[in-house]
Formats: structure tokens, C-alpha cells, sequence
């Protein structure tokens, strides 16, 4: 029951802004909008009993990529103003593609058999996840990092270059 | 096992009650009295004097001043997000306070992300200054934004650095057993964790905006920064969420590096306090005696500094606890 509600007001939280971030004619306030969408996510994610993921989707989305999408409309010419409006004009192609895709979730949600296993969760996540990482993925592990070093040095370049 | 959810609600408002009146008064009007007496200290003046004995009740009378005051909106400003930004703000410095321990089991709730938990929420900050500053629709207030976005950003790496260092050598995320990770007087991390310390030191005082890293507002420049446009409590809003964040990074310190609670003698919520209120005059201290940096100075200290000392720190707590 309380999970049931709690998993309604977190929908809410969560898609109303989305909806807002999708129709908003103000670029800034699309932006801000976002942040409680993190947030509702982040509530499911708690739901769920993954904690440490919880606390990443705060870190990174809301805390950080949030910013940074901020930070670049705000640096760019004129889409800093209260006033700034844009216009929505592909609305109905946007509706067709939103549509198609809530459709093959739907489809794939219903067709794949979810095997539940046994046992209790795993007390400790963030010390399981860090296991994982350095002992059976630890070629995904590192291999993600591989790509965050190169566009690390991509970024550097690139700054230097327009100097 | 059951939760009784309304019991669980219940309690959540009640423990925000608290922690609110506990910041309002402990962090903000004394924190705001303290800084005013220690500034006079330092610049051998004798700070506020009139109101009430030694002037202790000057921060009431400021805190019943701004209450009476009038909200302004700015005409051109974006209304919802104008009036959302400080409370953004507050309410992320309200929840940073989740995790900290005040004594064995003082704390609103040992979650065993504790650390990332408080880094999470203090990352909120920036938000709500973002969306001050473009809301006010004011240049001064939306480059003071900016660079406060820029700032925190930069010095979120660092100090993640340093927590992280942390809690390899506790083994664990909690705030709760990062205190009982530390034993006796050599024990605490300040010492085994020093250049963790001082990379966390230098990047809390950053993280918080206050000289020598208060660029976001530095009013010679950009008038007050992104609360130009502010007045009566929603300004009030702003410097009490400051406030809570600066004690706040100083009760991280205390739990992560002072060995939190323990001490002989006194009870642990006296020794937390004590160890709380070190760390905050401490970086009055600093705030007193340094000028501001330059932004270039600042970021240059951040990302060729502070980053790589904290990345190689890492390696070594690695190589010290596996070997």
C-alpha cells in the first residue's frame, strides 16, 4: 500500500516535469525542469533498494549534467534572457516517435519472462558493485574508462586548438 | 518487514523541524554573530556591541528585520524560478545534515551511502544558484551564477577525491563507521589522511563560495553575485542555506578527519560541537586573512593542482591498505 503510493507520487514527480521540459517555450526553465525528474528517478531508484545507484543519479544527473546543460545554453549568444522563447514545431513528429516507443517498451516488457532469483538482496551494495567492477567486469569497467580518458583529452585538445 | 508508513512520514517532518530550527539558530544567527565578532577580532574592531549584552542579540534583530521585509520580484524576472532558487538552496543545506552524526546514534539516519549522500546533496547547491541568477535577469547576477556554477563544479572533483581516499581506509560509506573507523588521538584521518584533509579543507571553502574562493559574489565587482536581486527572507533563505552548507562541510570535516564524537571527559555532542566550531572559525579564519583569487587562479588550483594531488593520494592509500 505505502509502496503503491509512494511509487505513484514518484511517477508524478517524475513525468510532469518531463512534460514541462518537453513544452516548455523557455530553454532555461526546460533545463531546470529536468532536475526534478532526476530527482523522481533517484526516489525510484531508493524504491528499489539501490541505494548507491540513488546516490550517483543525484551526483551526476541532477548535480552535474544539469549544470553543464545550464552552463552551455547560458554561455551561449542569447539563450541566456528570461525572455528568450522557442517555438515547437514538430510536435506531431515528436508524438509519433514518443508513441512508438512507449509501444515497444510495452511489447518488450510484456513478452520477456523476468526470472526472479532467490535469497535476500545483498546487503552492502556499493562494496558489491565495487567487486564487480574489478573482478567479472572488469573489461567493461575499464574499457568505460578507456572512453572517459580519451574525451577527457579530446576536451583538452580541443580547448588548446582554439587558443 | 512492515514499514508504518504515516509513523515513517510523520517522523521525516518532525526530524526536518528540528534540523531546520537547529540550522537557523545554530548555523545561521550564530554562525552570522560569530563571523561578525571574529572579523572584528581580526581587524581589531570590536564588531556588533548594542543590541543586547556584547551585542549577542544583534542576529535576532537582523533575522526580525528581514522577516518585515517586502518581497521583491523584478519586473522582468521569471517569477516561478526567481522564487524557487533560495529555497533550492536551503533545502539542499537542510539535507546535508541527514548523514552527520552528532554522537553514537544522534543522527537522522546512518544511510551506508553516507558520503555520497552528502556529496549528492551539497552538488544541489548549484542549482538553485543557477536558477537565482538567471531568473533575477539581472548581468551581474547571472556572471555571478556562472561563475559559481564553474567554481563548485571544479572543486566537486577534489573533494570527491578526498572522500573517497576516506573511505577506502574506513572500508565503508557510512558516516557512522567512518567515525569508528578512527581510534585514539593518532588515530583520527586528519593525521593518516592528511593530504586528504587538506585537499577536503581547501575544496569545502571553495564548494561554499567563501574568501579566497568567493568569486560568485564578489560585490567589488559583481554587487552581491546571484542574490542581487534579493531581499527580505528570500535573501535571508539564501544566507541561511550558505550558512548550513559551510557548517554543514564543517561537521563533514569533524566526522570524516577529527574522529567525530570521541574525545575523554566531555559528552560526544559537546566534543562534536567543539571540534564542529574549530573547523568553522578556522575557515573564518582563513576568509579573514586571504585575498580573493582570480578565476584563472582558482581554476588552474582546482584542475592542475588539487585533482591530480587527490588522484595520486588515492594510489597511495590504495597501495597502503592492499599491502
Amino acid at each position: 500500500m505505502g509502496e503503491l503510493a509512494a511509487f505513484i507520487v514518484l511517477a508524478l514527480v517524475t513525468l510532469v516535469p518531463a512534460v514541462v521540459v518537453v513544452t516548455s517555450s523557455n530553454i532555461v526553465r526546460a533545463a531546470l525542469a529536468l532536475v526534478p525528474t532526476f530527482l523522481g528517478v533517484t526516489g525510484l531508484y531508493i524504491l528499489l533498494q539501490a541505494e548507491f545507484v540513488a546516490g550517483i543519479q543525484v551526483l551526476i544527473y541532477a548535480g552535474a549534467i544539469t549544470v553543464l546543460i545550464l552552463f552551455v545554453i547560458m554561455l551561449t549568444e542569447g539563450g541566456t534572457g528570461v525572455r528568450v522563447r522557442q517555438a515547437h514545431e514538430q510536435q506531431p513528429l515528436g508524438l509519433l516517435a514518443a508513441a512508438v516507443l512507449a509501444g515497444l517498451l510495452l511489447w518488450v516488457l510484456g513478452t520477456t519472462a523476468w526470472p526472479r532469483p532467490d535469497g535476500a538482496l545483498p546487503q552492502y551494495t556499493a562494496r558489491h558493485i565495487g567487486t564487480t567492477f574489478l573482478t567479472s567486469a572488469v573489461l567493461v569497467f575499464e574499457v568505460t574508462s578507456l572512453v572517459l580518458l580519451v574525451s577527457l583529452v579530446g576536451a583538452i585538445i580541443i580547448a588548446k586548438r582554439e587558443r | 518487514m512492515t514499514v508504518q508508513w504515516p509513523l515513517e512520514v510523520a517522523r521525516a517532518a518532525g526530524l526536518a523541524v528540528v534540523v531546520f530550527t537547529f540550522l537557523a539558530v545554530v548555523a545561521a544567527m550564530l554562525g552570522v554573530l560569530l563571523e561578525r565578532k571574529i572579523s572584528g577580532w581580526i581587524q581589531s574592531r570590536l564588531g556588533p556591541k548594542h543590541v543586547g549584552p556584547q551585542g549577542l542579540l544583534q542576529t535576532v534583530a537582523d533575522t526580525i528585520k528581514l522577516l518585515q521585509k517586502e518581497h521583491i520580484t523584478p519586473r522582468a524576472a521569471d517569477v516561478v524560478v526567481f522564487n524557487t532558487a533560495p529555497l533550492i538552496v536551503a533545502v539542499a543545506g537542510l539535507l546535508d545534515w541527514i548523514v552527520i552524526p552528532f554522537g553514537p546514534g544522534l543522527i537522522v539516519r546512518d544511510l551506508n551511502i553516507g558520503v555520497l549522500f552528502f556529496a549528492a546533496m551539497a552538488s544541489l547547491t548549484v542549482i538553485g544558484i543557477l536558477a537565482g541568477g538567471f531568473a533575477s535577469n539581472n548581468k551581474y547576477a547571472l556572471l555571478g551564477g556562472l561563475r559559481s556554477a564553474s567554481q563548485m563544479i571544479s572543486y566537486e572533483l577534489p573533494m570527491g577525491m578526498a572522500l573517497i581516499a576516506v573511505a577506502m581506509e574506513a572500508g565503508t560509506l557510512s558516516t557512522v563507521g567512518i567515525v569508528e573507523a578512527q581510534q585514539g588521538w593518532l588515530g583520527a584521518f586528519a593525521i593518516r589522511q592528511f593530504p586528504a584533509f587538506v585537499i577536503f579543507l581547501v575544496a569545502a571553502t571553495a564548494e561554499v563560495n567563501r574568501v579566497p574562493f568567493d568569486l560568485p559574489e564578489a560585490e567589488s565587482e559583481l554587487v552581491a553575485g546571484y542574490f542581487s536581486e534579493y531581499t527580505g527572507m528570500r535573501f535571508a533563505l539564501f544566507q541561511l542555506g550558505e550558512y548550513a552548507e559551510m557548517f554543514a562541510m564543517a561537521a563533514l570535516a569533524t566526522t570524516l578527519f577529527l574522529g567525530g564524537w570521541k574525545g575523554p571527559l566531555l559528552p560526544p555532542v559537546v566534543w562534536f560541537l567543539v571540534k564542529m566550531y574549530a573547523v568553522v572559525f578556522f575557515l573564518m579564519w582563513m576568509r579573514w586573512t586571504y585575498p580573493r583569487l582570480r578565476l584563472d587562479q582558482l581554476l588552474n588550483l582546482s584542475w592542475k593542482l588539487l585533482l591530480p594531488a587527490g588522484l595520486l593520494w588515492i594510489l597511495i592509500t590504495g597501495y597502503r591498505i592492499s599491502f
